[in-house]
């Protein structure tokens, strides 16, 4: 009986170790930016279908293109 | 009786789930006992911090007061604020959702704008300030910082984002000349751009004087850069977008470059290559900057922006734990008596103006009021979330502001004044810096020169004399708690240098990102003037790029110049400056949020902004004043700059600090420009504090005007207001995957 509430323990913890490990991935990834592309790609085919999406590469270019030319400012 | 919540659902389209949630109703039982039980424990914890004499304050307890008070302040005021002034509505769609490109506009999940927000408004400025006003004790710096922030910086914030947002994102200049008229507007523009530019230059002297003659923190900050210049190869060429994983790289090599800089201090070559004199290290961050202006952003600007985003909420998560599991004892009075005579060697003046002259960073911080008008209002998801992002933003601000304070308060008295007081009071050798600490009257045990070289040796440095800015002192007090926690005494050289290292990282990115913003400005204003000048308004025009550069990165980098060669220090004489020009910032914002609020005739609740306006008027006016006109030459820039003046007449080869007739010519240069610049930025802002007033009488006259807010247009997505969503938004939520469901058939949200 204790060996198997301690399994069912066990499973608990792994599963909120595993849920927050994905919510942290989920946040890191959001916030650096990794999910942009794949945003922008869902974006165009939504808005614009007949538009061939660019490569990553590309996308990276302009985005850091547009960049260049605005530039956000960081707090003191 | 039971009062129950009413719950509304708001449609824009019948073939769509509600876009939008209004919950009605009295607080639940459960929600009313915890917001009581925070009180309280807020209640004793201020009650600890103010009135406990005689005995050590345990830092904890800074902690509890200001968590109590921002939930406090969260739940009522910032609720007062969104439901009399700013009255959002959710069904109306945002700049995002409008013009959603998903480059620049885009509906950004509220967690996520959060990190981004924060870490564009938090840097530096908090952690140094709150260092700095430590010598007047704890309790002024600690109820400014708190009710500063709740009743100011974060209304400032919320409701400058909250205007831009119904403004499709345009930026502080934009909303000041479309509100304030054509004049108002071209003096706030060029306030912000004198402004900025002091900013960046006192920001960098505090980069300065923390790796001055520091080999080790040389070294690991100048590695930053070949980590930069790889990461944005890797990301270009190697692995486009994968932006974390090459963030963890560079993460890595980071703390590989701290610890190399430890073994690199220890060699002679290491020693000869990176003991740079503080002149040198000025010239090479003038290098930096123009470098970063005028590179492509993916190179070196997009790569450090992204660590320092990674490093700056580590970091400060770090510290929080650090200071709950430490719990140091506060070594620092409540109120100094440096407080009560206004003759304090980290910086001279009164308490009121000067100690909220010093803290503006993580009180009030007009700075912010130009990101809550840049990229924030163009990736908010729905009007009502303005209030967690930009009052939240600010409260998490004030939290770090604080967290430094601890941090500050928490080290030895006698070795806070050494490291704090500059050269010409200290004599920069431990004998000297000894002898004067021990006659400022701390109390308690004096300190030897033993003490102060071992105290130097524990952290690998050469000297910790004289090591003014706030960041060698906040990496003192970090390492002090964190070697505790971790690692141990073995440890707390690493830690020292893991915080100015970080510090550094966060200050250069602010230099970097400001130096190119400054330059844009310029090439607008230059490219609005017209006839042959517009061709500057071409971006891709690398003359222009260059002539701009240079003259941003010249006036920022003779005002850096001059702190490093000033021989009163240039800390305590320009960090005053750095205060007011953030303040009178935060003047203009505010000032353009009144005349807002009037021409929309919400005259019962102009106070909201209104008195933060006034009192920072006051506070930043007086301190203006008092630097220009004060007849004490350790306070007023001209009163320095005549008895030097008079000393030159007089033919004297040595005058108080100066010991030689160049530094004499050179208090009497700066001391020029220094009053100079108060006074333009004062009549600046008077200037248009005075349109704002003549608006807001031309408006109550004609019984309110129009503002600029764009026409309504229905929204058509839904997201929760607040960081956790309530039972009535979740079941909104799942309406919403359901219809993704039905409409795609297969695809699930992600």
């Amino acid at each position: 009986m204790t060996g198997r509430g301690a399994t069912v323990g066990v499973r608990a913890v792994a599963r909120a170790v595993t849920r927050v490990a994905r919510g942290v991935h989920w946040y890191t990834t959001s916030l650096l930016g990794d999910r942009d592309y794949d945003r922008y790609v869902a974006h165009l085919a939504r808005v614009h279908p007949d538009v061939v999406p660019p490569s990553a590469a590309q996308y990276w270019r302009i985005r850091h293109a547009e960049a260049d030319t605005h530039p956000g400012a960081r707090c003191c | 009786m039971v009062a129950r919540t009413e719950v509304e659902h708001v449609r824009t389209d019948p073939g769509l789930p509600p876009v939008a949630v209004v919950e009605r109703g009295p607080l639940p039982a459960s929600r009313r006992a915890v917001l009581t039980v925070v009180a309280v424990v807020g209640a004793v914890a201020w009650s600890i911090l103010a009135l406990v004499r005689g005995e050590q304050v345990n830092a904890v307890w800074f902690v509890f007061a200001a968590v109590c008070t921002y939930v406090i302040a969260y739940r009522f005021y910032a609720r007062l604020v969104e439901s009399k002034i700013v009255r959002p509505r959710d069904d109306r769609a945002t700049p995002a959702e409008r013009y959603d490109n998903a480059k620049d506009f885009m509906p950004t999940d509220r967690r996520v704008l959060f990190g981004h927000h924060f870490a564009a408004i938090a840097g530096a400025g908090p952690l140094v300030g709150p260092v700095l006003a430590a010598q007047m004790g704890y309790l002024p710096g600690t109820v400014w910082i708190i009710v500063g922030c709740v009743l100011g910086g974060a209304v400032q914030d919320y409701l400058v984002l909250t205007l831009s947002v119904r403004r499709r994102g345009r930026s502080l200049g934009q909303m000041a000349r479309d509100e304030l008229g054509r004049f108002g507007g071209v003096a706030a523009l060029v306030a912000v751009f004198v402004i900025m530019i002091i900013l960046i230059a006192v920001l960098a002297l505090v980069v300065v004087n923390a790796l001055a003659a520091s080999p080790w923190g040389v070294f690991s900050i100048a590695m930053t850069i070949p980590i930069a210049l790889f990461m944005g190869a890797y990301l270009r060429f190697l692995r486009p977008g994968r932006v974390s994983e090459v963030t963890i790289i560079g993460v890595a090599l980071l703390l590989l470059a701290i610890v190399a800089g430890g073994w690199v201090a220890e060699t002679d070559w290491g020693q000869d290559w990176f003991s740079l004199s503080p002149v040198a290290l000025a010239w090479w961050l003038a290098a930096y900057g123009f470098a970063a202006s005028v590179l492509p952003v993916w190179l070196l600007l997009a790569p450090r922006d992204y660590l320092s985003t990674f490093m700056k909420v580590g970091t400060i998560v770090l510290l929080a734990v650090g200071i709950l599991v430490a719990r140091p004892e506060v070594q620092a009075p409540a109120v100094s008596s440096f407080a009560l005579r206004g003759d304090g060697p980290v910086f001279a003046g009164a308490l009121f103006p000067f100690l909220f002259i010093t803290i503006a960073c993580g009180a009030l911080s007009g700075f912010h009021s130009l990101i809550a008008s840049g990229t924030t209002p163009k990736l908010l998801e729905k009007e009502s979330q303005a209030k967690p992002i930009g009052y939240g933003g600010m409260l998490t601000e004030s939290f770090v502001a604080i967290m430094a304070l601890v941090t500050a308060v928490v080290i030895d008295q006698h070795l806070y004044f050494v490291m704090n007081a500059p050269a010409g009071a200290t004599g920069g050798t431990p004998e000297t810096a000894a002898a004067y600490v021990n006659g400022l009257g701390l109390g308690g045990t004096p300190i030897t020169a033993g003490e102060i070289e071992s105290a130097a040796q524990s952290v690998g440095e050469e000297s910790i004399v004289s090591r003014t800015g706030g960041a060698p002192t906040l990496a003192f007090g970090m390492s002090q708690v964190l070697s505790t926690v971790l690692g141990g005494s073995g440890l707390a050289a690493f830690w020292y240098h893991f915080a100015i290292m970080f510090e550094a990282l966060f200050i250069l990115t602010t230099v970097d990102a400001g130096t190119r913003v400054a330059r844009f400005m310029l090439s607008d204003s230059l490219g609005n003037v017209g006839g042959p000048l517009r061709r500057f308004r071409d971006p891709s025009w690398r003359v222009g790029a260059w002539v701009c550069s240079v003259v941003v990165v010249g006036a920022w980098g003779a005002i850096l110049l001059m702190g490093v060669t000033d021989p009163l220090g240039g800390i305590n004489t320009l960090f005053p400056l750095f205060g007011i020009a953030n303040q009178l910032l935060a003047a203009i914002a505010l000032t353009v949020v009144t005349v807002v609020v009037v021409k929309k005739r919400l005259y019962r609740w102009v106070w909201i902004p209104a008195v933060p306006l006034v009192w920072d008027l006051a506070v930043t006016m007086t301190a203006s004043y008092q630097k220009v006109f004060s007849a004490e030459p350790r306070i007023g820039y001209w009163a320095q700059h005549r008895a030097f003046q008079d000393a030159r007449a007089a033919g004297d080869t040595s005058f108080g600090v100066a010991t030689s007739p160049a530094e004499i010519d050179a208090v009497i240069r700066n001391t020029a420009v220094q009053g100079t610049l108060s006074i333009i930025f004062a009549v600046l802002v008077i200037v248009v504090v005075l349109v704002g007033a003549v608006v807001v009488v031309r408006s109550v006259r004609a019984g309110g005007m129009p503002t600029t807010e764009e026409p309504d247009e229905p929204s058509r997505i839904f997201a929760p207001r607040g960081m956790v969503p309530t039972a009535a938004e979740r079941e909104v939520e799942e309406l919403w995957d359901a219809h993704a469901r039905a409409a795609s058939g297969t695809g699930t949200r992600s």
